[in-house]
C-alpha cells in the first residue's frame, strides 16, 4: 500500500512543481545555471563511459563473430545499432540516475532539514516551484543532446578499439556503421532520453522535497532517489520500446 | 495584532497544542517560553501557515488566515518575517545576494533601489564588510544578522523568531535581543519570539506567554513573572542557579 501513498504524493508534488514562476527573468537564470550544474559537469562522466562503452560493444561482437561467412563490416552496423538504440540513452540514464540524482536529491534534502524551504514557503514562494522546476527543464533540454553526445563518441570508441587491435579494418568499421542506417533509432533514442531526464529529475526532487530528519535522513534519501529512479528507468525502457518498436 | 483563538493541533493521535488563546499586540515584543517539547515551535509554526492547525483560528488583523485564499495568504506572508532557529540562509547565495533575494522576489524596484534597501538593511543590523561573503564563511551571530536583514528587508509587519538565541554566546545572544527588540520599535512591527532563554525573558519581554505540555498556563510581564504562584513556571524560571539566588536575595 506503500507504493499507492508515494504515488499519490508524487502526484501531487508534480501540481506544485508545475506552478507559475515568480519572475520569469528570474527562472530563465536558474534554468541556465541548472544546465551548467546538470548538464555540463555530467559531459566528462559521459565522454568516459561512451568512449570504453563503444570499445568494448565492437570487441565482444568482433569475438563473437569471427566467422568467414559473416562480413567484418557487420561489428560495426551491430555496435552502432547497440549504441544507438540502448546503450547511450538507458546506460547513460542510469549512470545519470546517479549523479545528477543524488545531487538533486542531497541538494533539497538538504535545505529541507535546514529550514531553506520553509524560509522560502513562509516568502510565499512556491518552494517546489521555485526549486525543481528549473532542474526539471534543464535537465529534460539537456539529456538528449548528452546522449548525442554519447553516441557519437561511444562509435569513436569502437572505432579506435576495433582499429587498435585489428579487429575490424578501419574501412570496414566505417562502411558498417552506415549500412541499414535507421534514422529512427535515433528519435527513439531522444524520446527515451526525455523521459529518463523526466524520471531521474522529479524522482529525486520528489525524495529531497519531504525528507524529514537531519543528515542520516538525507543520506537515505539520496539513495532511494537513484534506486527508485534506476527502476523508473529501466520499467519505462521496457514500455517505450515497446510502444515505439514494435 | 495577531489573534489566536482556541488553536489545537494533533499529529496523528497525539494532541501538541490544547486551545491556545492569546493576542500578540502591535510594537510590541511578544515572548513565548517553555521547556523543549512543550509546543512553542510548533505554536510559532502554526502561527505562519507551516503547520496547518487542527481547529480554532488565527487572524491578522481581525482577518482569519484560514479563510484566505491562497493569493491573499501570499499577499500576507510578504508582510511576515522569520527567523529560523538555523538562520535558514541560502547556502549557494552571497550575504547581499540573501537579504536581496525577498526584493528580487517580490518587487519591481530597479536594481538601485534593491542594492539600496538591501545595503540599508545590512547596515541596520551592524554588518560590515560581509556583503560578498557566503553563509558559510561567517560566524553564527553574523548569520543571525544576515537572517534578520533578509526578514526586514520587505518591511513586514510581523516579525517571527525561532529560538534566536540558539547556538549562541551570552554577549552574542544580548546584541541579538537588542537588535531585534530595537528594530520591533523601529519599525512598529508585531514581534513573537519563541524562546527558553530567560536571560532573553528579562532583556526584552513585554509580553510573555508560558507554554507547558501544549497549554498555555500563564500570561503576563517581565515585572509579574517572578512573583507568580505556579509551579510549572517557578519550575522553569528558577532551573538555572543564578535565578534561584536572585529569588532568595530578594526574599
Amino acid at each position: 500500500m506503500r507504493i499507492f501513498y508515494h504515488l499519490g504524493r508524487y502526484t501531487l508534488f508534480l501540481k506544485r512543481v508545475f506552478g507559475k514562476p515568480e519572475k520569469h527573468h528570474i527562472f530563465l537564470k536558474q534554468i541556465v545555471r541548472e544546465i551548467d550544474k546538470l548538464g555540463i559537469d555530467s559531459l566528462g562522466i559521459v565522454i568516459i563511459i561512451s568512449v570504453f562503452m563503444g570499445a568494448v560493444i565492437t570487441l565482444q561482437t568482433a569475438y563473437n563473430i569471427d566467422m568467414p561467412i559473416i562480413p567484418k563490416y557487420t561489428v560495426g552496423l551491430a555496435a552502432r545499432d547497440s549504441i544507438l538504440l540502448e546503450f547511450s540513452s538507458t546506460i547513460v540514464g542510469l549512470i545519470l540516475a546517479g549523479k545528477v540524482g543524488s545531487n538533486i536529491a542531497s541538494e533539497i534534502g538538504t535545505m529541507r532539514v535546514t529550514e531553506q524551504i520553509d524560509a522560502l514557503e513562509i516568502m510565499g514562494i512556491n518552494p517546489a516551484g521555485y526549486l525543481v522546476l528549473p532542474k526539471v527543464i534543464a535537465f529534460v533540454f539537456i539529456i538528449p543532446v548528452l546522449v548525442i553526445i554519447s553516441m557519437g563518441v561511444g562509435i569513436t570508441g569502437g572505432f579506435l578499439a576495433g582499429s587498435m587491435t585489428g579487429e575490424v579494418p578501419a574501412p570496414e568499421y566505417i562502411y558498417g556503421i552506415q549500412f541499414a542506417f535507421q534514422p529512427f533509432y535515433i528519435i527513439y533514442a531522444l524520446i527515451k532520453a526525455v523521459v529518463f531526464g523526466f524520471i531521474i529529475s522529479t524522482i529525486s526532487a520528489y525524495w529531497g522535497y519531504y525528507v524529514q530528519g537531519g543528515a542520516l535522513e538525507v543520506g537515505k534519501a539520496s539513495t532511494k532517489a537513484v534506486v527508485s529512479s534506476s527502476i523508473q528507468i529501466l520499467l519505462f525502457n521496457l514500455i517505450l520500446t515497446q510502444l515505439l518498436l514494435a | 495584532m495577531i489573534e489566536v483563538i482556541d488553536v489545537h493541533k494533533s499529529f496523528g493521535d497525539k494532541e501538541i497544542l490544547k486551545g491556545i488563546s492569546t493576542v500578540f499586540e502591535n510594537g510590541k515584543t511578544n515572548l513565548i517560553i517553555g521547556q523543549s517539547g512543550s509546543g512553542k515551535t510548533v505554536l510559532l509554526k502554526s502561527l505562519v501557515g507551516l503547520h496547518d492547525i487542527t481547529s480554532g483560528d488565527i487572524r491578522y488583523d481581525d482577518r482569519s488566515f484560514l479563510d484566505l485564499d491562497s493569493s491573499s495568504k501570499k499577499r500576507l506572508r510578504q508582510d511576515i518575517g522569520m527567523l529560523f532557529q538555523g538562520s535558514a540562509l541560502f547556502d549557494s547565495l552571497t550575504v547581499e545576494e540573501n537579504i536581496r533575494f525577498p526584493l528580487d522576489m517580490f518587487t519591481d524596484w530597479s536594481e538601485e533601489e534593491r542594492r539600496e534597501r538591501a545595503n540599508f538593511c545590512i547596515n541596520r543590523v551592524k554588518l560590515e564588510n560581509a556583503n560578498d561573503k557566503f553563509p558559510s564563511e561567517i560566524s553564527g551571530g553574523m548569520q543571525k544578522r544576515v537572517a534578520i536583514a533578509r526578514a526586514i528587508s520587505l518591511n513586514p509587519k510581523y516579525l517571527f523568531c525561532d529560538e534566536p538565541n540558539s547556538g549562541l554566546d551570552p554577549r552574542t545572544s544580548i546584541v541579538i535581543d537588542e537588535l531585534i527588540h530595537e528594530i520591533t520599535q523601529e519599525f512598529g512591527m508585531t514581534t513573537i519570539i519563541n524562546t527558553h532563554d530567560m536571560n532573553s525573558v528579562m532583556g526584552i519581554g513585554e509580553n510573555i506567554i508560558f507554554i507547558y505540555q501544549g497549554k498555555k498556563l500563564w500570561e503576563g510581564s517581565k515585572d509579574d513573572i517572578f512573583h507568580v504562584q505556579n509551579k510549572e513556571l517557578e519550575d522553569f524560571i528558577f532551573a538555572s542557579k543564578l535565578f534561584k539566588e536572585i529569588r532568595d536575595n530578594n526574599s
